[in-house]
């Protein structure tokens, strides 16, 4: 058996595999941070809430209406979108242009208040989901047996990285994007409805999230609490990554989820906290982030 | 507020908590040891949000360490209580200072977002110590004798050594917050360049008052250890952070005791709604999203600015009948 520093090789490309897996998940909800506090100037704590709300609502949609994976994955998004629209117009379109820790407290509260709601109706503890029966299975990658879905997953998030990418810096809607992020005043000037622009920018942030939501449905235990324990992560990755970079952001979550994956292999005590040590470390060398830029 | 009535409230309400004891049936002294133990601790917090503008997530790292070094020195050595308070507020002294050096090298919502990384290392730390029994939380942490004259175990006891060092600590607060080295920490908050202009070593100060208010809130720490005799990992974890800063924002910041008045009405949430279960969530969020969006100076600082308005309405007329008495 072929062995790399004392551990198997099947060992060692099985934990990488699944620390892309789940860097893929940190990738798609730091990106959809970074997109969001670039315009909306909001660190949107909710972001493992709206995560957990698109999880969820893949399990209701099957198990009231029956409706499979394949429509889930474009309903729940859609969804969690339009709450995500609704609750910028009441609550967070009433805190902009104040210390933007209101923005941080005031999602905090409606992480309490999602999960809460969703513990009342659905109890603490999880519910199962299963993989649609093309994306079951595993195939023979030669050094390892992959299961399909997690491929899947792999390739819905690298898909989703380089669209949100093209979309910000290809397209005439990321155009008004970039510029509202910079001079918000001055793209108002110019005839562009910013406030319209920042609101969609959070729906489509939240959407995002919804994604990655339902693509962790059939991986992950979906309980009401799966979303904010993953959004501490999230936050140090973006801590490492700064939040300035819309790329950063992704290529960080991935590297940390391989990071993660290799320290569970050789030092699995650590795994939980590894993520946490690195932006301890990151913050001494180069407090400004891996990609940031130096700002509040 | 006026002097005279602030001194009379005072009053009645240290009156009312030596009544306490002597009257288990109307209020449960456990629950009112709690509150005091949650009101230092918001009070500690509130140090750095109110008077050095500075949002940490990570306080229930301070309070929960604090309680399971009280408990490991109680339980696992055998030591008295005046040993593990100790250690308790060292330990979260010692942790505030590392997390202030860490988290000041950043400020606002990075600052926040760092304090609640480091305070999950903290938690799973925790999780894998081989003393703190993981989810069970240790257990049974046994109250000793106070400086070997004070008996924890009786109850009476207890709650009056529990009230003495909470006061105690809340005038602490209230000295730090006073002096000038308070002042120098509202200058940072109000205008940090200018201070650091001044001279003012803005960093160590920063990192000064992480120290202090960690090592208070390890205090508030270490009593519940010994209260409760129980430290778990709901001490350590995020949602008590989150609590902590709910307090100290409904009760309002820009107040020295504001915060213990919003630990008073928080606890009594948690206490007398317990039954509720995931509702008393969806009401703690409600309450944050009400703070945050309509009363940001909380209900002290509302109460203040409603006296203040009326007082000088009053002196504007008095001033319009001064001069209409002289003309």
């Amino acid at each position: 058996m072929i062995e790399i520093f004392g551990v198997p090789l099947v060992a060692l490309t099985g934990q990488i595999m699944l620390g892309i897996v789940n860097g893929a998940f940190y990738a798609v909800l730091s990106l959809g941070l970074a997109i969001i506090f670039g315009i909306v100037k909001v660190v949107n704590f909710a972001h493992g809430a709206f995560f957990m709300m698109g999880a969820f609502l893949s399990f209701l949609l099957l198990d009231t209406l029956g409706v499979g994976y394949w429509g889930a994955i474009f309903i729940a998004p859609l969804i969690v979108g339009a709450l995500g629209i609704v609750a910028e117009r009441l609550l967070l379109r009433r805190i902009y242009g104040l210390d933007p820790i209101y923005g941080l407290l005031l999602t905090f509260g409606m992480v309490l208040v999602i999960e809460g709601g969703f513990t009342v109706a659905f109890g603490s503890s999880g519910q199962i989901y299963t993989a649609p029966d093309q994306l079951r299975g595993a195939v023979n990658l030669g050094f390892m047996f992959m299961p399909i879905y997690r491929l899947f997953v792999i390739g819905a998030a690298v898909a989703i990285c380089v669209a949100t990418w093209l979309v910000i810096e290809r397209t005439s809607m990321g155009a008004k994007l970039r510029a509202a992020t910079e001079r918000p005043h001055l793209t108002q000037a110019f005839g562009i409805n910013v406030p319209l622009l920042m609101t969609l920018t959070y729906g489509a942030g939240v959407a995002l999230a919804a994604l990655a939501g339902v693509l962790a449905a059939p991986i992950q235990n979906v309980s009401p609490s799966m979303g904010s324990e993953l959004v501490v992560i999230v936050f140090a990755i973006v801590v490492i990554g700064g939040l300035g970079s819309v790329s950063g952001a992704a290529i960080t979550g991935l590297m940390l989820g391989v990071i993660e994956g290799l320290t569970k292999v050789y030092y699995s005590e650590a795994s939980t906290i590894i993520v946490f040590l690195i932006m301890a470390i990151v913050l001494l060398v180069r407090p400004a982030g891996l990609f940031g830029r130096e700002e509040g | 507020m006026g002097r005279a009535l602030l001194l009379a409230l005072g009053a009645v309400l240290l009156v009312g908590l030596i009544l306490v004891p002597f009257y288990p049936h109307v209020i449960y002294p456990v629950f009112v040891m709690r509150v005091l133990c949650l009101a230092l601790f918001a009070c500690a917090f509130n140090i750095l949000l109110g008077h050095t503008g500075i949002l940490s997530f990570g306080h229930a790292a301070f309070f929960g360490s604090a309680a399971y070094f009280c408990g490991y020195m109680l339980k696992e050595q055998g030591l008295s209580p005046e040993i593990g308070l100790l250690t308790g507020v060292a330990s979260a002294a010692l942790m505030g200072a590392v997390f202030g050096a860490l988290a000041t090298r950043r400020s606002g919502i990075y600052l926040a977002m760092i304090t609640l990384a480091l305070s999950q290392l903290v938690y799973f730390l925790f999780l894998r110590l081989p003393w703190t029994h993981a989810e069970d939380g240790m257990q049974q942490i046994p109250r000793g004798v106070l400086l070997g004259v004070f008996d924890l175990r009786n109850d009476l006891t207890l709650y009056f050594v529990v009230m003495a060092l909470t006061l105690a600590g809340l005038a602490l607060v209230h000295r730090i917050v006073h002096s000038p080295f308070g002042e120098v920490l509202r200058a940072i908050r109000e205008h940090e360049p200018r201070a650091k202009s001044l001279g003012f070593p803005v960093a160590r100060y920063k990192i000064l008052a992480f120290t202090l208010s960690a090592g208070l809130a390890g205090l508030a720490g270490s009593l519940k250890a010994i209260i409760y005799q129980v430290a778990s990992l709901r001490d350590v974890h995020w949602s008590m952070s989150g609590d902590v800063i709910l307090m100290t924002l409904l009760g309002g910041m820009n107040s020295v005791l504001g915060p213990a008045l919003g630990a008073a009405l928080i606890s009594s949430l948690y206490h007398y709604f317990d039954a509720l279960g995931g509702w008393v969530t969806i009401m703690v969020g409600g309450i944050f999203i009400g703070c945050v969006l309509l009363f940001r100076r909380g209900i002290v600082g509302e109460l203040d600015a409603a006296l203040a308005a009326r007082r000088s309405a009053k002196v504007s007329h008095d001033e319009k009948d001064n001069e209409n008495a002289t003309n």
